[in-house]
């Protein structure tokens, strides 16, 4: 075992018995265990409902709460080195600048002097057969 | 025998081994989250992606969450039980944890063998070839995971190299982390 893991202990107070550590980490557990309850009961109201925001928001506001919970106190990252948090907030980082860079030209499907006609195509297709036959759609666009 | 040395030397303060962990998980955050950016700026981009994921089974992917979410539970007792130098109560966790793995990929492959005979295939379209790469990407993981969760268990049991219990727990809770995205990405937005 290492040092480092003796003297953090499980990062909420390495004064407490093994009983209120455990207990602890069965409460993140049950907690984790409601979180997902909301997330899969909450969209379904979202729709019925007709509220896109209560969709989003317990789809995946509630998934960011999970993953912190799981993070946080499983993996211990609340107590552990600073240079490991730093190691993956650039990770991180990198993962948003990707998406800034690219989603532009992805998501938009044309722009001021260009067209992405196939991509225009594939929605219109797409829609199309979903609304005659709520079919799969059939050709590949990638 | 002599100790390997990622077990006994330390950088920054963190020992080696545990560095190379989390170096590893920061290699799979670019990995996962390149992929994950990519699906959800084609899904907004592509409103049909909605009626395409109104075909996939948010029980069998809810079950997948339970099961996977009491597996870092019980990957996060395993680690317990390590640090206090109880190597066969870790073993005994571990191989819970391994059983919950193993579920996951039972309801998985009953998923998918389902998904195929219905002729949603990888080449279907651009929405089915994301949803079988990542979760075919994360299925390897949980393979991974599993089979080194044996090895650690082997050693674990005779109270041997127990400081690995925590290494492979946080790869462990990692792979929970990525479904926690995967679930409402592939399930739940419709």
């Amino acid at each position: 075992m290492s040092a480092q893991t003796k003297e953090h202990g499980h990062g909420h107070g390495s004064h407490g018995s093994e009983a209120e550590h455990l207990r602890f980490y069965t409460k993140i557990y049950v907690t984790l265990m409601v979180l997902f309850l909301v997330s899969v009961a909450g969209p379904v109201v979202g729709d019925l409902v007709g509220s896109k925001a209560l969709v989003l928001f317990t789809a995946f506001g509630i998934a960011v709460v999970k993953a912190y919970l799981v993070c946080a106190h499983f993996m211990h990252l609340n107590i552990e080195k600073r240079y490991i948090t730093y190691l993956l907030t650039t990770a991180v980082v990198f993962m948003f600048l990707f998406y800034a860079g690219v989603s532009p030209d992805v998501m938009e499907h044309h722009g001021r002097n260009w067209k992405n006609i196939a991509a225009q195509g594939e929605v219109k297709r797409a829609l199309k057969e979903h609304s005659e036959h709520g079919g799969h759609g059939e050709h590949s666009e990638h | 025998m002599q100790k390997p040395i990622a077990t006994t030397r330390s950088a920054t303060t963190i020992p080696t081994g545990k560095l190379a962990v989390w170096w590893v998980l920061a290699s799979e955050v670019v990995i996962f989250g390149g992929l994950l950016c990519s699906y959800i700026m084609h899904r907004l981009g592509h409103p049909e992606f909605g009626d395409y994921a109104a075909h996939t089974n948010v029980w069998l992917g809810g079950t997948n969450t339970f099961v996977l979410l009491t597996s870092s539970y019980f990957a996060v007792r395993a680690h317990f039980e390590a640090e206090h130098g109880r190597g066969a109560n870790a073993a005994k966790w571990l191989y819970a944890t391994v059983g919950g793995a193993l579920m996951f990929l039972v309801i998985k492959s009953f998923e998918w063998t389902h998904e195929i005979q219905e002729g949603l295939t990888i080449t279907k379209n651009a929405f089915w070839s994301f949803y079988y790469v990542a979760a075919g990407l994360h299925g390897l993981h949980v393979i991974g995971g599993a089979v080194i969760m044996l090895v650690v268990a082997a050693d674990a049991k005779k109270n041997k190299e127990l400081q690995r219990v925590e290494l492979i727990g946080i790869y462990w809770h990692f792979v929970d982390v990525v479904w926690i995205f995967l679930f409402p990405l592939l399930y739940i937005a419709k």
